[in-house]
């Protein structure tokens, strides 16, 4: 069973979802008995949520796609030009 | 090997869904609309061109991001003058948990989540503010949500240095973030005359 320093050690790896099988079964007991831990686990866990939906809602310039798809379409033709 | 027309004309149909999280991405790397353009241009026009190194079954997400982050880092990093392997100030672990669950509870109602104590503005600017270094994987890693194995292959670094600079640009963008949330008046300001006093702790 982890202590509280061990835990909060796997924090990070934790929530990104890279432990291996048996450390988050340890993780998991020891959060369902310590509450402490397990808002701190909460916290980052929401944190890292809001991070990515924040960061995600930017709005592409409307004629980005067509620049693209404007520079493939050229470099179909083969003349190496990046549009 | 695929390598007709057809075959390219539908690589880029399938790749042009991820061109959103791309500009994103590039947005936060290059901190300016201008260069984000051309960074995914140039992205889409480096993913046309060696399309047939792609395996199919593979991640085309994947593997377009790997393109992007060493365009990134290849091309503007060059471009912004010479940007030094920079070191980051120590901060305390847990530093943004410990000042916000330390704030006084009562001036946070209970609809208060995380979510609403931060601005989409504000949470950009934590994450762009880090050394590009510390930027590239924490964005990898938060936003994009790709595994530690992912990040290594794409920045060609041990999984050993994705996780310290995980862990360290994390630390560095709660630290900007607490700071709004002091600026806001949200949290206390440690020396601060008014306020609540803070004497935080894990348990709040």
């Amino acid at each position: 069973m982890a202590d509280c320093n061990e835990t909060l050690r796997e924090l990070e790896a934790f929530l990104d979802g890279e432990l291996t099988t048996d450390t988050q079964l340890a993780i998991h007991a020891h959060l369902e008995g310590c509450v402490d831990c397990l808002q701190a686990f909460d916290f980052h866990a929401e944190l890292k949520q809001v991070i990515s939906q924040k960061c995600h809602n930017d709005e592409m310039p409307p004629d980005l796609l067509r620049r693209i798809e404007l520079c493939l379409g050229e470099d179909i033709d083969g003349d190496g030009a990046i549009g | 090997m695929v390598s007709g027309m057809a075959e390219r004309s539908e690589f880029a149909q399938q790749a042009m869904q991820y061109a959103p999280q791309l500009y994103s991405a590039a947005l936060r790397f290059t901190r300016n609309s201008s260069d984000a353009e051309d960074l995914v241009q140039e992205t889409y026009l480096r993913a046309y061109r060696s399309f047939h190194t792609f395996q199919e079954g593979t991640n085309l997400r994947a593997w377009l991001f790997r393109i992007l982050t060493n365009t990134f880092i290849n091309t503007y990093r060059a471009k912004q003058r010479r940007v030094q392997e920079s070191e980051l100030d120590d901060v305390e672990d847990l530093y943004l948990y410990r000042r916000i669950a330390g704030m006084d509870i009562a001036s946070r109602s209970a609809e208060d989540t995380l979510f609403d104590l931060f601005t989409d503005d504000e949470v950009k600017q934590a994450l762009e503010g880090l050394p590009e270094n510390f930027r590239v994987p924490v964005l990898l890693a938060d936003v994009e949500d790709f595994s530690y194995k992912e990040i290594a292959e794409m920045l060609d670094i041990p999984i050993g240095t994705v996780m310290s600079r995980l862990h360290r640009g994390r630390k560095a963008m709660q630290k900007a973030l607490a700071e709004f949330a002091t600026e806001r008046g949200l949290v206390a300001r440690t020396t601060g005359p008014a306020g609540p006093s803070r004497e935080d702790s894990v348990d709040g």
